[in-house]
């Protein structure tokens, strides 16, 4: 079949889905994570159970994730509705109210695909979120079947493709060096101009390579691409091998995301059904294949020569560059490697041309950046923005602020490559060189945000313990370098720290940047490095006061019942202690053993709001005499047992 | 593991000729992991013979990365998230609180093996922070392999209950079969 009668066979199989009543389930892995595959089940169940026929369709994820399970309810010359929170409980009321009668079930709605009556549910497209985001890798996740290429092919797919076959190698690298698009895996490095290298080498064969090792702890943006849309990223990359001279590409996505593999593994299956893949592409003579690797959990996997290591079949050890892989990449063949949001801009940029892309974001930064917002936010999900969007439209306008309202602090952009961007810099706006004046790097996307109650020590701490074991052992500094920061961050944050550590943790992190091969070591001390400038007087209250004044690191901070407030004939406390650390006997306050308390707060999680008896104390010498003895003991135990 | 066959044995299926190649190692090793739960000395040095490679390389890339254990996996393997997210909503206190009830540090399996403990660096369901993912089959439980979301160290009892009840009835249906 032609191009244009695929896509007329897919787009009537997609009218006609548009002109029947039916359901779409987002069933990324955040759905299911939810109870996503239970409403789906629940729905199919109960459809069967009334004899009715519609289409129970499983889609990807809206970015919403917040209010997963997410499902849309659509009927011909009626609203398409969406509702949030949807598990298998509220089925049958669904099924009953807007598949059987009339009743669209507003209550349940986030809000509707076209515009409803006053005071109804609220429109979609007008709902703050929508207002600053900009969509366009993300504008068909979560409407589309992820496993049916004629959904993709009904809604622009491989239109791209159809129009780069038709122009030449150089012209398709000269219009992507226009755009001005940079590589999304967080360098920024322009893809037009590494394609070009890529394109001016003879040695034969070549490769195109897709990172999805997406290691950064706090990121998703890949995994909700390639399980909801993973087509567009399939389409940039055959583009790709056209224009560097590839004829195979590989597709490394990390293990630890069982769904996106499956997704990926239908959809080249189908690309390659109906001609996409494979020899002579739509008549055009140009032959490519694309194999799909699976990471074992290594985030070092994530640097370019080490991914292009671990597809080898070798341990992840990044190597000396240059050569650059455009010149020397896989098998010591050139080779293009870029992120899955990169490939999946490509084919938008080949259809709607150069200029279009570069009227998007700002003078360096050209289109969207997406962005995973987790931590202490409202909304948390996916985002996709136009380059210059300040952080805090990000915070408070997409992702309505942060949680139980509490004090914005601080957002970490960019995972343990990153830094930790404090609130009073939200008016930064987000594009490559911004965040790299600052401290930070754009990364991947990973966008966690902290309130009042997190410990900057601690977070750091976090990202370098993470670091210290992620680290290949190529290079020293990065080996040995990082473990002597964790174990100085440590020390501070067990209250043994002193004022001279925090020079030596500069002095470090320089060195540790200067001396490593590659990003994971050169960008590992960014979050020690941006803690202590941003957030310098944290440090010195746990070394001079032995006070963490978010009240997070456990050897700084006890829990202690407030005799006045406790209610005495409650045990609620003392019966959910995992330590059995409370006693205090029936009709009597109770009381919290210092020694035995582990620190778990569910004492103050269980204590009934009426009593509110439950408090955090930092420094533990606020403690009575007696039980800060007991504490001490308990503290000393504790950093005796993680040493050994 | 089917104890009764030899590793070599269960291998064949796995190490076809067409997959002798050097670049697959990391796929087998995969594969022979998710056959048989772990990896086995055993099946190292086979697919060493295999790869004609060096056993101490097959070794090296199966240590570096996370993945690959070496020991047996327990019936009901716990996840535990300890991504940044997980990490700021108290993913750690989950992890210490499952150690204190299975009686075992993470990276073990508890000595009947049922339960084994395993930190992992993120799920991607960071919004659901902090998380757990159990795996293995229970039918009390409906699916397998289930995330579960917004954990505190109170829930850990809950969430496990269902999997003991269903290790509680094997093991009664077990000892009314006459012997």
């Amino acid at each position: 079949m032609t191009f244009k009668e695929l896509t007329n066979r897919a787009k009537s199989e997609w009218e006609a889905l548009q002109s029947s009543t039916h359901i779409l389930v987002g069933t990324a892995t955040c759905g299911r994570a939810a109870g996503a595959m239970e409403t789906v089940r629940a729905f199919e169940e109960e459809l069967k159970r009334r004899n009715i026929e519609v289409k129970v369709i499983e889609v990807g994820c809206m970015g919403l994730c917040y209010a997963e399970p997410l499902i849309a309810i659509s009927r011909p010359e009626s609203l398409r509705v969406v509702y949030h929170h949807m598990t298998q409980e509220f089925v049958p009321r669904l099924v009953e109210g807007y598949i059987i009668s009339d009743d669209p079930c507003l209550e349940l709605a986030l809000g509707t695909f076209e515009v409803g009556e006053e005071g109804e549910a609220p429109y979609i497209p007008e709902l703050p979120r929508f207002e600053k985001e900009l969509r366009l890798v993300l504008r068909r996740c979560g409407y589309i079947d992820p496993e049916n290429i004629n959904h993709y092919l009904a809604n622009d797919g491989y239109r791209g493709l159809e129009n780069a076959l038709k122009m030449r190698p150089e012209e398709i690298i000269e219009e992507i060096k226009k755009s001005g698009l940079r590589g999304r895996g967080g360098a920024g490095f322009p893809t037009g101009l590494k394609w070009e290298i890529c394109h001016s080498y003879s040695a034969s064969p070549k490769y195109i390579v897709c990172n999805a090792d997406e290691g950064d702890p706090g990121a998703f943006m890949d995994r909700i691409v390639l399980e909801s849309d993973p087509q567009q990223v399939i389409e940039g990359m055959i583009i790709g091998g056209y224009a560097i001279g590839a004829d195979e590409g590989y597709i490394y996505i990390r293990a630890e995301y069982p769904l996106a593999v499956e997704r990926v593994k239908v959809a080249l299956q189908q690309a390659e059904k109906l001609g996409f893949l494979g020899d002579n592409i739509l008549s055009s003579g140009f032959g490519f294949r694309i194999n799909l690797a699976t990471g074992a959990g290594a985030f070092v996997s994530g640097e370019e020569t080490g991914l292009m290591a671990a597809i080898e079949g070798e341990t992840s050890e990044p190597r000396p560059r240059p050569p650059y892989p455009a010149e020397s990449g896989l098998w010591g063949k050139p080779t293009a490697l870029n992120n899955v949001k990169t490939f999946a801009n490509i084919h938008l940029i080949v259809e709607r041309g150069a200029d279009w892309f570069a009227s998007i974001g700002t003078e360096k930064s050209k289109g969207t950046a997406l962005f995973s917002l987790a931590g202490k936010i409202k909304d948390s999900g996916l985002t996709e923005v136009p380059m210059g969007t300040t952080i805090h439209e990000i915070v408070y306008d997409i992702g309505d602020g942060i949680l139980n309202d509490r004090q914005f602090k601080a957002v970490q952009i960019g995972g343990p490559s990153g830094g930790m961007i404090p609130a009073n810099l939200q008016n930064t706006p987000i594009d490559f060189d911004s965040l790299t004046s600052i401290g930070s790097m754009m990364g991947s996307g990973g966008f966690i945000v902290m309130d009042e109650d997190d410990c900057a020590v601690d977070a750091t701490c976090f990202f370098v313990d993470f670091i210290t074991k992620e680290s290949c052992g190529k290079c020293t500094p990065c080996r040995v370098g990082n473990l002597q920061m964790l174990k100085v961050l440590e020390n501070i944050t067990n209250g043994k720290g002193k004022m001279e550590d925090i020079d030596f943790l500069l002095e470090l992190a320089e060195d540790i940047k200067g001396g490593s091969l590659c990003a994971l070591g050169g960008t590992a001390p960014n979050p020690v490095l941006t803690s202590i400038r941003y957030f310098q007087d944290e440090y010195e209250a746990h070394v001079l006061e032995k006070r963490c004044p978010a009240k997070v690191c456990t050897n700084l901070t006890a829990y202690w019942i407030l005799q006045e407030k406790c209610d005495r004939s409650c045990e609620h406390c003392v019966l959910t202690c995992p330590t059995e650390a409370i006693g205090g006997g029936v009709g009597k306050a109770k009381h919290i053993d210092q020694e035995k308390c582990v620190n778990c707060g569910t004492c103050r999680d269980v204590c009934p709001p009426e009593y509110d008896a439950v408090v955090k104390l930092s420094p533990i010498s606020l403690l009575p005499l007696e039980d800060f003895a007991a504490k001490e003991k308990a503290v000393t135990k504790a950093i005796g047992e993680s040493e050994t | 593991m089917r104890k009764e066959e030899s590793v070599t044995e269960q291998l064949k299926e796995t190490l076809t000729p067409d997959r002798k190649e050097r670049k697959n190692l990391i796929s087998l090793l995969q594969e022979i992991q998710e056959s048989l739960g772990y990896l086995p000395r055993e099946a190292m040095t086979e697919l060493a013979k295999f790869l004609e490679m060096p056993a101490v390389r097959v070794y090296s890339v199966a240590t570096f990365y996370n993945q690959f254990r070496f020991t047996s996996i327990g019936k009901y393997p716990i996840q535990v998230c300890l991504g940044t997210a997980c990490h700021l909503r108290g993913g750690k206190l989950i992890l210490q609180e499952f150690e204190r009830q299975l009686g075992i540090k993470v990276g073990e399996t508890s000595q009947d093996g049922n339960f084994s403990l395993e930190r992992v660096a993120c799920m991607g369901c960071c919004m659901l922070a902090p998380v757990v993912r159990i795996g293995g089959r229970a039918p009390a439980v409906k699916i397998g392999d289930k995330i579960y979301p917004k954990m505190t160290p109170f829930r850990v009892d809950e969430i496990s209950v269902p999997y003991k009840q269903e290790i509680e009835k094997e093991r009664s249906e077990e000892e009314q079969i006459p012997q």
